[in-house]
């Protein structure tokens, strides 16, 4: 298996290089992530995230042959060589396959991602209809991998201002609750021109979610419902 | 003098999976100033892996109470379980959920409304009657629910999260209490002395000094490390789960929900072979039931696939509405590592390692709990335990399924509490001694100083065979013996290892080098545990001591590094109710 990998010390390197890998192991039933491993056995540093390794911690998404995609998840089989790995697009690099997320996580905190209820909460649970609570499903499993945003070109402009996909996806799972009372305050928040406005459902992020989320969708629910608040 | 970064808060907690995140939120609730120090980003905590659900007698299904629940816990633990801990935790279980609901959690609904509860193994009604429905679920994502929920109500109360900071050890004060954590941040490099008059090990599980494990990559006992450093002990690490549905291969779990939700196993014969096993609860049977029937099967060659080495999960005649709507994740994991749509295939499962009964030692408050002289219990001041590193003990001999979810919020609940009310009512000073951070600091420094020597990788790769050969689901004298030496051997190799990268900015190759460390200390006191017990007793199951034995073993086994084993009662008095004496135990 070969592959050519983006690498930067930020110690050692003046710029990025792409550094070629060999792997002599048949790919059968290898992810990604267990090739990246075994080249890390070798190469002490070559450095990535990783927790999982099922696809449900968000921790190893990078670039993979030009698309964005969790490691762990991703086959050997399924993948055209040389393998050619870069950080996720559009955030700055650390080391190697590391980005900084906080722009990324700054976004998600923007979108107030908490049940806000000020009723005092009865003995029990509040009650939720399983319709209602179907109203979550396709938003409250997001892994906050960041495949999504750095997917997308409206973020890359316009990190600081447009919000992305994975925050904008999380507004709109707490609109949409039920048993969130805030759905007026989160709006209002949204109102400004980039916040949400700066998606043009250019649907990258949809195709590479690795959870099959539909953040174009959540966002142009967001909009009917600013549109309908506005009418 | 390397320069260290000095911070002082009220609390540390030292790990952000539910259990430290829960007792972040009651602390910060509450008016402190807590820190949460963790090594990945909040969310990217083990905890999110959890499947199946977190019990509680809710009654929501069908009629239950939490005496009902303690009972079972009490039976699941095979009598080493401290009763006065499992009632702790069954009285205040509904309690916990209802709070996690009204921070938001999207648990699943039934049509009334109330929260979706489905049966798991070893949960009856009226004390070892029929089938109770006990598991409160998330579909199959509850601890992903779980996790983002407290992570985002930590938000919303203003915790101080160190995220990508590596604990390296505890740091004691003039008196011997514990005084904070030195870390290092990861990005950088830089060491950070994060101070506190409390410090909480929040650190989960470490199922990775087995080869095959149901565990994530992080999962590296780096809390019980730092205790045994601190010349504190770890309790009952002999006790190890197997959970009998891991994906054949990759490890990877499959909730016991699916069996909840009606899936059952069958072996090469299409047999449904927990009939025979556990004529009543059959596939429901407790976990380390289970698990030892399908190692006997598959040892016996009745196992399935060209090598007889599994056997299969059967959900197809769940019908694709229920599997899609209950158990999307597991089809998701099942199609992408055993390529096996459970809608059409049965899915080929194997006994995993997943889940770690014991760890540090502490009370119902979460206070870690050392021992004086006499053998009789001390309080360490300053310093807390809470989820999966801690051992309470509500787990015993074998964890029912879900109680370990209620484990982290009850107990991080607890200790949270417990440091509000000291902080409140005590004053509370850590001197420090000059020389405080130095064992911390000599610890990096040998890696630093390393010239020459073994990979990091190739010792860590023969512990986790040894500790799958040697120390598993079946376990004899002889075997143990052996397996013991050669721990203690890669023990001394680890001494000399080299560390090739010694560079400063997320240097992850120094990460793992100091998580060895932690697995090999912990993987240490587990066979040297395992091979003092002398009788099968929940999980740990001896070839050569098959029975159980009362007289000699309701007890339990203290290990500090360096030190030959010591014993602790087990607490048979529960707080109100009476007491549960040990019975067989029937399934
Ligand atoms: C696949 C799977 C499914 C499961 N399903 C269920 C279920 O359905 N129901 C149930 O009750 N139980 C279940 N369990 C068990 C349960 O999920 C775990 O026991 C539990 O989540 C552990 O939580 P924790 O808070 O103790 O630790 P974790 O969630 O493991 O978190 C540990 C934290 O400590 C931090 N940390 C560790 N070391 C350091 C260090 N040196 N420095 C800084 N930070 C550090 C980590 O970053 C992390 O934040 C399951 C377990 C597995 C493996
Ligand atoms: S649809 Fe919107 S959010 Fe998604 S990639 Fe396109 S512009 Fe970005
Ligand atoms: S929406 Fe999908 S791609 Fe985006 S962060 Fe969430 S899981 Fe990742
Ligand atoms: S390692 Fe967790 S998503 Fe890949």
């Amino acid at each position: 298996m070969r592959f050519s990998i983006y690498r930067y010390d930020p110690e050692q390197d003046q710029a990025p290089r792409m550094q070629d890998y060999h792997l002599d192991v048949e790919a059968g039933d290898m992810m990604l992530l267990d090739a990246l491993m075994l080249l890390k056995a070798e190469d002490e540093s070559l450095t990535f995230r990783r927790s999982c390794r099922e696809g449900v911690c968000g921790s190893d998404g990078m670039n993979i042959n030009g698309v964005n995609g969790l490691a762990c998840v991703t086959p050997m089989s399924s993948l055209r060589e040389p393998v050619v790995l870069r950080p996720l697009p559009g955030l700055p690099v650390i080391r190697d396959l590391v980005v900084d997320m906080s722009q990324f996580y700054k976004q998600y905190e923007k979108a107030r991602p908490y049940l806000i209820n000020e009723t005092p909460a009865p003995r029990t649970e509040r009650l939720q209809s399983p319709e209602d609570r179907e109203k979550l499903d396709g938003l409250y499993e997001c892994i906050l991998c960041g495949c999504c945003s750095t997917s997308c070109p409206s973020f890359w402009w316009n990190p600081d201002k447009f919000m992305g996909p994975a925050a904008l996806l999380q507004a709109y799972r707490f609109i949409v609750d039920s048993r969130d009372q805030a759905t007026e305050e989160r709006l209002a928040d949204l109102q400004d021109a980039y916040s949400v406005f700066r998606c043009h459902g250019i649907m990258n992020c949809v195709a590479v979610c690795p959870k099959g989320l539909n953040p174009t969708q959540a966002i142009a629910q967001i909009k009917t419902l600013m549109l309908r608040k506005s009418a | 003098m390397t320069a260290v970064v000095e911070h002082d808060f009220d609390a540390v907690i030292i790990g952000a999976g539910g259990a430290g995140l829960r007792a972040g939120l009651q602390m910060a609730q509450a008016g402190l100033r807590p820190a949460v120090v963790s090594k990945v980003f909040p969310t990217r905590s083990h905890t999110v892996s959890a499947q199946g659900g977190i019990t509680a007698a809710l009654g929501n299904v069908s009629e239950d109470n939490w005496h009902w629940h303690m009972f079972d816990t009490v039976k699941g633990s095979d009598y080493l379980g401290d009763q006065d801990a499992i009632e702790y935790m069954c009285r205040h279980a509904a309690d916990v959920v209802y709070e996690l609901e009204h921070y938001g959690l999207p648990f699943s609904r039934l049509d009334n409304g109330k929260i979706y509860q489905r049966p798991f193994g070893g949960q009856s009604r009226d004390f070892g009657g029929e089938q109770a429905t006990r598991t409160c679920a998330a579909a199959d994502r509850t601890g992903h629910a779980l996790l983002h929920t407290l992570y985002q109500r930590n938000l919303m109360a203003g915790t101080t999260f160190f995220t990508e900071f590596l604990a390296v050890d505890l740091v004691k004060d003039r008196n011997g209490a514990i005084a904070g954590v030195l870390a290092i941040e990861i990005e950088t490099g830089d060491l950070h002395f994060i101070k506190s008059r409390a410090t909480v090990l929040a650190t989960g599980g470490a199922g990775r000094i087995f080869a095959s494990t149901t565990n994530a990559l992080i999962n590296t006992g780096d809390g019980l490390g730092m205790a045994l450093r601190a010349g504190l002990p770890v309790q009952d690490m002999e006790m190890w789960q197997f959970h009998p549905t891991g994906i054949a291969g990759a490890g990877v779990l499959v909730t016991e929900g699916v069996r909840g939700e009606g899936g059952y196993l069958l072996n090469k014969d299409g047999e449904r072979f927990m009939e025979r096993y556990a004529p009543n609860a059959k596939d429901l049977a407790s976990r380390d039931v289970v698990a030892r029937a399908m190692a006997v099967e598959i040892r016996e060659g009745r196992g399935c696939g060209p090598a007889g080495d599994h056997v299969l999960l059967k959900l197809d005649h769940l019908g694709a509405d229920v599997i899609k709507s209950r158990l999307p994740g597991i089809r998701e994991l099942a199609i992408t590592f055993a390529h096996a749509d459970p809608i059409e295939k049965p899915i080929p499962v194997v006994p995993t390692a997943h889940y770690m009964m014991g760890g540090v030692p502490t009370n119902v408050h979460g206070q870690v709990l050392s021992q004086d002289a006499e053998g009789g219990d001390r309080v360490v001041d300053g310093l807390y335990a809470v989820g999966e590193c801690a051992c309470v003990s509500v787990h015993g001999a074998n964890r029912l399924g879900g109680n370990s979810l209620l484990d982290l919020v009850v107990f991080g609940r607890a200790a949270g509490q417990h440091v509000t009310h000291m902080l409140a009512t005590e004053h509370v000073e850590r001197p420090l001694g000059e020389d405080a951070l130095d064992p911390a600091l000599d610890r990096l420094e040998r890696w630093n100083l390393s010239s020459g020597g073994e990979r990091v990788e190739d010792i860590r790769n023969e512990m986790r065979r040894t500790m799958q050969n040697d120390c598993s689901v079946f376990r004899t004298e002889e075997v143990m013996q052996e397996g013991i030496q050669k721990i203690e051997a890669l023990q001394e190799r680890l001494r000399h290892a080299h560390l090739r990268d010694k560079s400063k900015a997320y240097n992850t190759a120094r990460v793992e080098a100091l998580e060895l460390e932690n697995l090999m200390a912990v993987a240490h006191a587990s066979i040297v545990s395992a091979e003092a017990r002398k009788e099968s007793r929940g999980a740990h199951s001896r070839v050569d001591y098959p029975e159980r034995d009362d007289e000699n073993w309701i007890r339990h086994t203290v290990y500090f590094a360096g030190q030959p084993l010591r014993y602790r009662s087990v607490n048979m008095k529960p707080l109100t109710v009476e007491p549960f004496p040990p019975k067989k135990r029937t399934y």
